[in-house]
């Protein structure tokens, strides 16, 4: 990468922050994130209790200054629980969206640069996978392998590639006829060079607005897949298996399924905030159209 | 969508054929002697060559024919049939509970875009995308069923009983819908088209009503089409929730008992349905805008 490059990456992200510093929702977001993200990353250090310590006499208790989310079935922690459980949800929403943008980015790249049969044949498989609701894809091949953190990043990478390979090969379409690309063909640049020095970069825009909003989309679908019993086995501090344990004792201790559920609700709003931010930081055209903007 | 179709149908018998492991082992437990193992096999036409499974399970299914569910010794298509109404009648509702939200909020956001009325109806819209149905089920029945006791706890009996369901399931819906309606009639709103008549004297709401509207409405019956397919993936959640005797509550229930012909059964039955809503929106473009009939 060269200097010039380099610096006006340095000035995006300036330009970044600068648009998440004057749009109140994003900069929240931003927040918010932050804020799970460091007890996440510090809750060996920082969690006033391990995962797994109970106090079998304190059952079901209620918040209190030693225990302030209070205690679940089993008397652990839970916000001990729920600060290890964030790096579960952070940790698998990263992997699989990064999976997921690296294999639909080059399947939907190549299919909509070659175009002609390749181009064929892998929309007619994505418009099959497409037909079929990505949850209950899911939902049947977790069934069938079995749950667990392995399987179940194998599971939502299978049905998460999909969407950025659509998106990819429709950005794609569109630029590969651009000035930019007919230029550099004519200067005699090799196709793998255009693809990844000029036409990838220049449609990375809605690839990130879409892998920032699935973020929050894997964290529901874990949680979805661990609330029906199908992602994380116990005694996993997973927010969704959480949700299913305090679900059982909804009447005699409410306050098991609330914290949870806020947690899951914080971190899919943050990455929805942002996203919505990015968009309009990258298409401000769109800004006084979308919600959100002026 | 015929070669669509034969994909998912393919797709649905792979789920699973072609996985590892074996379901019979896994039917009848660790201490099935090997004499019960292949004699299930055989039974269930699992010892025959895959292909031979593959032709076997297309031209069954082609004649209606979805096979003997493992655990309640009946055809799955009767099981199937028993359930789908419930499930048509929660999303069914869930939709139409998501339109009433979502179509005046979005229409009064785009009129009073920018302004403090939008500002709100958007924060609220994004906060109802990040609220977890199998969350907020969980709350609806604590606060409306066991605090206020006005509607039951589960099933679907009583009168009232598919409310909470269809909050639960049509709020994600009634946010995303919101910003499709917002988003689109702003566009149109700000079209040249709309510009002449507000500047030949037309009221914002006229020119909404007789003008922008309709043109709106296009990209939003797009994504009311791919949700109502979303609607019913999510019902398989609010049903196991809300023990809504549907398919989605079958589907989940078959899959703990490994009931694999059921699980085929209901997986297939959903599938097809979102199909259908796929191509029914297809057709929906038409009669909102004709001029796709020459295109």
């Amino acid at each position: 990468m060269d200097d010039a490059a380099r610096s006006s990456q340095a000035m995006g992200l300036i330009s970044l922050f600068r648009h998440l510093w004057k749009d109140p929702l994003g900069l929240l977001g931003m927040v918010i994130l932050l804020f799970l993200s460091f007890l996440a990353l510090a809750a060996p250090l920082l969690a006033p209790y391990s995962v797994g310590a109970q106090d079998l006499s304190q059952r079901f208790a209620a918040p209190t200054t030693l225990h302030p989310l209070g205690l679940d079935e089993l008397g652990r922690d839970i916000f001990s629980r729920l600060m290890f459980g964030a790096r579960i949800s952070l940790f698998l929403s990263c992997v699989v969206v990064s999976f997921s943008v690296l294999v639909g980015l080059t399947i939907g790249a190549v299919a909509g640069f070659a175009g002609g049969w390749m181009d064929d044949l892998v929309m007619r498989g994505i418009d099959i996978l497409m037909a079929f609701p990505g949850i209950l894809l899911a939902i049947s091949l977790v069934a069938v392998l079995g749950p667990g953190m392995g399987n179940l990043v194998l599971v939502l990478c299978l049905i998460g590639w999909v969407g950025y390979a659509r998106l990819t090969r429709a950005q794609i379409l569109r630029a590969r006829e651009m000035e930019y690309v007919l230029s550099a063909r004519a200067a005699g640049a090799r196709p793998e060079r255009i693809l990844l020095f000029h036409l990838i970069p220049n449609i990375s825009g809605p690839i990130i607005i879409q892998a920032t909003v699935g973020m929050a989309g894997v964290i529901l679908a874990e949680a979805g897949l661990s609330f029906l019993g199908l992602g994380l086995p116990p005694p996993s501090p997973s927010w969704g298996s959480m949700l299913r344990s305090g679900s059982q004792h909804l009447f005699d201790a409410p306050h098991l399924i609330v914290y949870p559920g806020v947690a899951i609700m914080l971190a899919v709003l943050s990455f929805n905030f942002l996203g919505d931010s990015i968009r309009d930081w990258l298409d401000p055209k769109q800004q006084s159209l979308e919600p959100g903007g002026g | 969508m015929l070669p669509v179709l034969l994909g998912v149908c393919t797709l649905v018998f792979a789920l699973i054929h072609l996985i590892p492991g074996d379901p019979v082992q896994v039917m009848l437990g660790e201490g099935a002697t090997a004499a019960d193992l292949a004699d299930l096999r055989a039974r269930l036409g699992l010892d025959q060559p895959l292909l031979d499974q593959y032709s076997h399970f297309l031209s069954h299914l082609f004649m209606g024919d979805l096979g003997i569910s493992f655990r309640y010794r009946e055809p799955v298509r009767e099981l199937v049939f028993d359930r789908y109404p419930a499930t048509i009648l929660l999303a069914g509702t869930s939709m139409l509970l998501a339109c009433l939200i979502a179509f005046p909020v979005g229409v009064f956001a785009a009129v009073h875009r920018g302004k403090f009325g939008d500002r709100i109806a958007t924060t609220l819209s994004l906060l109802g995308l990040s609220l977890p149905g199998f969350w907020i089920g969980p709350i609806l029945i604590l606060i409306f069923s066991v605090r206020l006791d006005w509607f039951p706890v589960s099933g679907m009996e009583e009168p009232g009983a598919v409310v909470l369901p269809s909050i639960a399931l049509g709020t994600a819906l009634a946010a995303i819908l919101t910003r499709m309606v917002r988003a689109s009639l702003a566009e149109e709103i700000s079209s040249p088209y709309c510009m002449a008549a507000a500047a030949r004297g037309l009221g914002s709401w006229e020119v909404v009503w007789r003008h922008s509207l309709k043109n709106a409405l296009i990209p939003v019956v797009t994504v009311l089409g791919l949700q109502a397919g979303v609607l019913l993936t999510g019902a398989v959640i609010t049903e196991t929730v809300f023990g809504w005797p549907g398919l989605g509550r079958l589907t989940i229930q078959a899959i703990e008992t490994r009931d694999y012909p059921l699980v085929q059964g209901c997986i297939l039955m959903i599938a097809l349905t979102y199909l259908l809503v796929n191509l029914m929106t297809d057709l929906a473009y038409a009669l909102l805008d004709p001029r796709i009939r020459y295109g």
